[in-house]
């Protein structure tokens, strides 16, 4: 049997809020066949939750649109399939807003696949009712004692819905909630016939999916030797090369920016990472510490080895629900005795807090002095004893939200009321935000059923 | 034994952890692996991170790959959108712990090549 071209497959968009330049330079500077893109994190879906109660054509990701606006052409042409958690809470509507996108271009036949089953929010009190406690995982306290209060319920779905989806012709499919690494399985599973019980082979497609999930993070973004990564501006996004065996690289396209080398994709590997040798995604268990990263130079990392086993019989789901208000404001106050002033102004902002009867306990409220070492307490760093100005950060957070509102009046009244030299207030008021918590849960994979649905411009 | 900063001989990247974060240090050379392996344990770590951590630490071993891996429980003032804190998300705790300062054998520092900054 002749061996089979690897199988190219991009990520685009390591989180909502990436560079739209991702999607559109990797279709445009050289060879993929599949685009991934990661568009949700656990606040997203809150915030989409309430977008749609307020609108049923809302709650998913509209810079997905707006991307595949600008992509449309070069796709069709080059015949490049699209995968990307943009449902949100809406993938129908999402899927709407695409095929609109298709008609005003005048793209025919092109099919777009929708997964859902992920969304329980509807089905919190059904659940319940069928002994299902949705327990924290990290607390043990069950949902019920916050269950008026929670936002959003999503099921991290696997990748086998994806690769069903895109069995059935699809060119682009759209997903809720569902692993990041799931983007890229998808595909692998799709073109390779890889099964259920492949347990390396799964492994090795969640672990190429997790080095390439966060975009530029594994070609030279956020590296600890930024100074040997030329051309960061245009640094090129991550292509997975996978073969059949499971063996893959780590490369991007020629003449982009940035770097892949063994210590670029290790950097990515051990971020947000947990216990290396168990990585636990729905379809299967990945051991990080399997796999051999070989650098072969000119901007690619081979990847081999890589041993999985069995996954659990629960689903991991993410429930946001509100847990109170917060707000911070800043201001910038400039030397001489930058930071002397600064904790002038907090203590001024606290003692006409408290005359006004509004007092916050330790836990409750935030100083910081940017400039002056916030970011690594309890370090010597060089010139944080007197900075030439530093940025006074204050904040509050709490159940009572009126609290909350009467601390935003007391930072800009600074400017002429405290200690020379404090300016920046032309933000204004800060505001006051709501705070979204998240609550890990896990669920029977029998409780959930996925449904893919396909359509056509 | 020399006193140097970890980050003369490893690097490292961070991220959250529900109300903690990670940070996967990367040894720079075998020698420095082995090393780092016997010195900076979950113990060393929770010393030196004590202005930014107020939990426990854990500390994974990937061999293969010569990183260590800490969790560090409470670091993040709440985590996600519970905290104030400018760095809510551990971004910048894997560079806090490469400032950390540790007494290394000469014949580690031999073996581990110092940093290049050629573009």
């Amino acid at each position: 049997m002749s061996e089979r071209k690897p199988v190219l497959i991009a990520n685009g968009q390591g989180f909502w809020g990436d560079s739209i330049l991702g999607p559109i330079r990797l279709v445009r500077e050289g060879p993929i066949d599949y685009l991934t893109l990661d568009y949700l994190a656990e606040v997203t879906m809150s915030i989409l939750q309430k977008q749609r109660s307020r609108d049923p054509k809302a709650g998913y990701a509209t810079d997905f649109v707006r991307m595949i606006a600008r992509v449309l052409p070069e796709i069709a042409a080059k015949n490049i399939k699209v995968v990307a958690n943009a449902g949100g809470v809406n993938p129908l509507a999402c899927k709407d807003a695409v095929l609109e996108v298709m008609a005003k271009s005048g793209v025919r036949g092109m099919k777009v696949a929708v997964v859902e089953g992920d969304d329980i929010y509807g089905r919190l009190d059904e659940l319940a009712a069928a002994g299902e406690q949705l327990a924290n995982m990290d607390t043990g306290a069950p949902l019920s004692s916050v269950r008026e209060r929670v936002s959003s319920a999503n099921v991290y779905l696997g990748a086998f819905p994806i690769a069903e989806a895109l069995a059935l012709g699809a060119q682009i499919v759209i997903t809720g909630r569902g692993t990041d690494p799931g983007l890229v399985l998808g595909p692998m599973i799709h073109e390779f016939g890889w099964k259920p019980g492949d347990y390396d082979l799964l492994a090795a497609g969640t672990i190429a999916g997790h080095i390439v999930e966060c975009g530029v993070q594994c070609t030279g973004g956020n590296f600890t030797d930024w100074r040997s990564v030329p051309n960061l501006a245009m640094a090129g996004y991550p292509i997975i090369e996978m073969r059949a065996n499971g063996e893959f690289a780590i490369t991007k396209h020629a003449g982009t920016g940035g770097i892949v080398s063994r210590s670029t994709v290790l950097h990515q590997l051990v971020y947000e990472m947990g216990d290396p040798h168990k990585y636990i995604g729905p379809d299967n268990c990945a051991d990080f510490d399997s796999i051999e990263l070989q650098d072969r130079g000119g901007d690619r990392v081979e990847v081999r080895g890589a041993k999985g086993s069995a996954p659990t019989d629960t689903y991991k789901v993410s429930i946001s629900y509100q847990d109170g208000w917060k707000s911070t404001g800043q201001l910038t106050i400039s030397g001489p005795d930058a930071l002397a002033k600064a904790r002038l102004c907090s203590e001024i902002v606290w003692k006409r807090l408290a005359y006004d009867g509004c007092t916050f306990a330790e836990n409750e409220k935030l100083e910081e002095y940017v400039g002056a070492n916030v970011c690594h307490p309890g370090f010597a760093v060089n010139g944080a004893a007197d900075p030439g100005e530093v940025v006074l950060r204050l904040g509050v957070k709490g159940r009572d939200k009126h609290k909350i509102e009467r601390f935003t009046y007391e930072l800009v009244p600074l400017v002429t009321s405290g200690p020379p030299g404090v300016t920046g207030f032309a933000g204004g008021r800060p505001q006051v935000q709501e705070i979204v918590a998240f609550w890990p849960a896990l669920l029977s994979k029998d409780k959930v059923k996925t449904r893919v649905q396909v359509f056509s411009s | 034994m020399v006193q140097v900063v970890l980050a003369r001989i490893a690097d490292a990247r961070s991220g959250d952890k529900g109300e903690g974060s990670n940070v996967g240090v990367m040894a720079r050379s075998e020698a420095a692996y082995a090393f780092l392996k016997q010195a900076l344990t979950p113990e060393a770590a929770k010393r030196a991170m004590a202005g930014i951590n107020f939990g426990a630490v854990k500390r994974y071993e990937a061999d293969r790959l010569r990183v260590l891996n800490f969790i560090f429980a409470d670091s993040l003032g709440g985590g996600g959108s519970a905290s104030l804190k400018t760095d809510a998300q551990g971004k910048t705790h894997g560079l806090a712990l490469l400032r950390m300062t540790l007494d290394v054998p000469q014949s580690v520092l031999d073996s581990t090549p110092e940093r290049t900054h050629a573009r």
